[in-house]
């Protein structure tokens, strides 16, 4: 058996890859559920009636899926242009807290219309200051920004512990580590009433809209794209490698910022230290699992979410652990891998 | 007559639509070197991978004494003799010679490795076959000749009868080559037999015995070196009768371009040095040397992608200032880099992507990239300049070599630059490639294109350059006249010997 460099991949091959890395990870995590005792294929189902069975988890399902399309984009950007961001963890958690101050100590008098865009912009910006740094000691010392980026969350995490049991601290909580809420006027309107679903789906799925149009047809999205791929021949020809690094570091930390500024203003209202059930980390996922692609993010991030919200169920009503999400989707990404390398390669005899 | 040593017989390997290897066969006698030359592409490599086991062909045989080897156990092959010396070495640099040497040859297991044997070994073959190393060197701390000599050594180390060079002069300079030459005439004079891999005429004639030309994966002729020629051998590897065109007399125009005791001094280190020449517009200056004696730098300087430290350089007649690369290609300056892969193309973007990349404002309006312009323009490169192997859209990943330089020259020759600036243009390319690269040259010079050709191929330079200065350490000798040079003088230039007598005095 050998294996050769296709020279083409064909368009069918490219979206039948994740579909095909999906379905065999759900094959393999079945062994796992099969070993628990259950029967696998109910096992599915309840993920499946988990997921969607109901107008609660249907909305629920959506509702997780904004944070990690938007930690996905944030994720899929960067590595595009080969930086790689490791830290939306920590820029997701300087965006929400950022969010939080603002609203509970600057901004709370605003009336709704200027105080969401003010307030979603200086997350953003938060996301975007701590990722500026790991770049900047990248192109001026050659830091290798994984480390960097990747301590940088713990940084952050500690950061904002400290900030919520301190400063802003909600004296109302009943001493437990939590910051003030923003203002009533900061919270995102909802998609639909009498659920947690909010509009910050609207802006993620925009925001992919927005990413893959510059991505393809910009001067930007096209420098992006060569430095990432060849860096030494995208400086031949001219293109500022600093400056384009620092462009998509900004929006990468921005949309990671944002993340957590929309899970402030969607959902909580308030930040506490398990405010991202790894959201930054399983962006990484997402991101991988969509091959990079920002329209393939939104797809991605909602088989995540499905696994996720889905999963719970299931544990509940079957008695296995949920902790088999975290494999299903784990094993995914291994699949895609392993998927991936043969839409480059084919095998032959 | 005896049994040859090695025996090759009806070896045929297919990679998908691509049959490598069609039927060939080979034998190799005792203390006979014998070169395979073929064009990039025509099986070379493959006859060989196959030969150490590192494929296994669909078809055929390899012997040794008369004994088949195995198919695809470099093992095998290591333990009946062979030995193999890549084209890219397979060293690591931060260990010393004597542990490069031992790795992968001194068991894993063993409970202490034995230096002092392996030390007397080396020792051995080193002096025996004159192959001179410094056992405790760090391999980083080497030459790339040197370097050679260990990857050879290396090679020689497991009692090796059967030594396979492949296109061993890549790497080097002149002299390094024709010191590498002798040697492996001791190597053959002392038994050793030798397979070299080239695709350039003049080794193969000056050091093999016999002759086996590979064209298109198919066994095409087999000539003893001193019943052939060159010229009967450029057309066997090609196919057809390929000449290099010639430049024709010209009257230069205005000096286009002119620098004036420039300085680059990068990390500390000056990497050009006061250098000084004149570039007019339908003449071709040719800047020779021994890579990595500053050329690089020269291109960069010349490329937008560095400021000199001191000196002037005048674009038309006026200090260049800073104007990057797009005011570069902007102002008519067309930069062919020394390394296609590395600097000229970006292999997984589009051949359209490639096109337009270093010239974005020209395709793009509000900051938005006129893609079907560019496609437009990367089809009339690819019409022009007879780009093959795929369409505006296609990877440029997949084309050839000669066909990305191709497209690399014409994206710069389309617009009719000014200034041309190529550096190793024809570097790795096949001869049919290599003429046209420089007919492409030579009609740029004729419509007025002021060309700056950095080369270390004397034969190049000396078909192409009106006027040619030396590069050495950085520093550039006063230019000769093409007609007034020959190889020796150049030989010399190249060395750093110039001085009024090489015949500065004549030219400009």
């Amino acid at each position: 058996m050998r294996l050769e460099r296709r020279e083409h991949r064909p368009l069918a091959l490219v979206i039948a890859t994740p579909v095909v890395a999906v379905l065999a990870a759900l094959a393999l995590s079945g062994i796992l559920i099969a070993l628990a005792g259950a029967p696998v294929l109910e096992a599915y189902r309840r993920i499946l009636i988990g997921a969607f069975g109901s107008r609660l988890s249907t909305t629920e399902t959506l509702t997780r899926a904004a944070p990690l399309m938007l930690t996905g984009l944030a994720a899929a950007v960067a590595f595009r242009a080969r930086l790689w961001n490791i830290g939306a963890e920590g820029q997701l958690y300087l965006g929400a807290i950022t969010v939080a101050a603002a609203s509970s100590h600057l901004l709370g008098g605003l009336p709704s219309a200027v105080q969401i865009p003010l307030l979603l912009i200086l997350g953003a910006m938060a996301g975007m200051v701590l990722l500026i740094l790991p770049l900047w000691l990248r192109l001026r010392f050659q830091v290798d920004e994984v480390v960097t980026t990747l301590l940088l969350n713990f940084v952050a995490l500690l950061f904002v512990s400290m900030l919520i049991d301190t400063v802003l601290k909600d004296p109302t909580a009943f001493g437990w580590p939590q910051s003030q809420s923003v203002a009533d006027a900061a919270m995102l309107p909802k998609l639909l009433a009498r659920s947690r679903l909010h509009i910050g789906i609207l802006i993620a799925m925009a925001l992919a809209v927005i990413i893959h149009l510059v991505q393809s047809r910009t001067v930007f999205g096209l420098q992006s794209r060569a430095a990432g791929l060849n860096p030494a021949g995208a400086v031949f020809a001219g293109v500022p490698l600093g400056a384009t690094l620092v462009k998509v570091a900004c929006i990468s930390g921005g949309l990671a910022g944002l993340a957590g500024a929309v899970e402030v203003m969607g959902v909580k209202s308030y930040v506490t230290t398990d405010l991202s059930p790894g959201y930054g980390y399983s962006g990484i996922v997402v991101a991988m699992l969509a091959g990079l692609h920002p329209l393939g993010v939104v797809l991605a991030a909602l088989f995540t979410a499905i696994m996720f919200v889905g999963a719970d169920g299931m544990s509940r009503s079957m008695g296995i652990p949920s902790y088999i999400a975290d494999v299903t989707v784990a094993l995914s990404l291994l699949t895609m891998l392993v998927a991936l390398f043969f839409t480059q390669y084919r095998i032959r005899r | 007559m005896t049994t040859p040593l090695l025996e090759i017989s009806g070896v045929s390997k297919r990679f998908g639509a691509n049959l490598a290897n069609d039927d060939i066969s080979l034998d190799l006698a005792k203390g006979e070197i014998v070169a395979l030359l073929g064009e990039n592409g025509a099986g070379k490599t493959t006859l060989m991978s196959i030969l150490f086991g590192h494929y296994v062909p669909d078809a055929g045989t390899v012997s040794i004494d008369g004994a088949a080897l195995p198919a695809g156990k470099p093992r095998a092959a290591i333990r009946a003799g062979i030995g193999m010396v890549h084209q890219h070495f397979a060293l690591a640099p931060n260990l010393t010679v004597l542990e490069n040497v031992m790795t992968g040859i001194e068991p894993l297991w063993a409970f202490a490795s034995r230096t002092a044997r392996a030390r007397a070994k080396l020792e051995a073959l080193s002096a025996r076959f004159g192959l001179k190393v410094d056992p405790d060197a760090r391999l980083g701390d080497l030459s790339v000749g040197e370097q050679q000599r260990v990857e050879i050594l290396k090679a020689l180390y497991n009692d090796t009868r059967i030594l396979v060079l492949d296109e061993p002069t890549a790497v080097l300079t002149r002299t390094e080559a024709e010191h590498l030459f002798t040697t492996l005439k001791g190597m053959a004079r002392q038994g050793l037999s030798l397979i070299f891999i080239s695709h350039k005429l003049d080794e193969v004639m000056a050091t093999a015995d016999r002759i086996v030309v590979l064209r298109g994966g198919r066994k095409v002729a087999e000539r003893r070196a001193s019943e052939t020629s060159k010229a009967e051998l450029a057309e066997l590897m090609v196919g057809r009768t390929v000449t290099r065109p010639v430049r024709a007399p010209s009257t230069p125009g205005a000096i286009v371009l002119e620098a004036a005791a420039v300085t680059l001094r990068l990390d500390g280190v000056d990497r050009l040095k006061a250098v000084d020449f004149r570039l007019s517009a339908g003449e071709v200056l040719g800047i020779i040397g021994v890579s990595g004696n500053g050329q690089a730098e020269l291109a960069r300087l010349l490329s937008g992608t560095a400021r000199p430290s001191s000196g002037d350089l005048l674009l038309f007649g006026k200090p260049m200032g800073d104007p990057g690369v797009a005011g570069l290609v902007a102002s008519g300056i067309g930069r062919v880099p020394e390394d296609r892969n590395k600097e000229g193309a970006i292999g997984d973007m589009a051949v359209w992507e490639n096109a337009v990349l270093e010239r974005l404002p020209r395709f793009s309006r509000h900051g938005l990239v006129d893609r079907k312009a560019g496609m437009a323009f990367a089809q009339e490169i690819i019409a022009r300049f007879d780009v093959r192997g795929g369409g505006p859209a296609t990877r440029i990943r997949l084309l050839s070599g000669g066909n990305m330089q191709k497209l690399i020259l014409g994206r710069n020759l389309i617009d009719r630059p000014h200034i041309l600036i190529a550096a190793q243009p024809a570097r790795g390319l096949d001869e049919g490639a290599v003429a046209s690269v420089h007919e492409r040259i030579l009609e740029a010079r004729k419509a007025g294109t002021a060309v700056l050709l950095i080369s270390e191929d004397l034969e190049e330079v000396m078909a192409l350059a009106d006027r040619i200065q030396a590069i050495v350490g950085g520093r550039l000798s006063p230019p000769v006249s093409a007609e007034l040079a020959d190889a020796r003088m150049l030989g010399l230039m190249m060395a750093g010997e110039w001085s009024a007598e090489t015949g500065a005095a004549h030219a400009s």
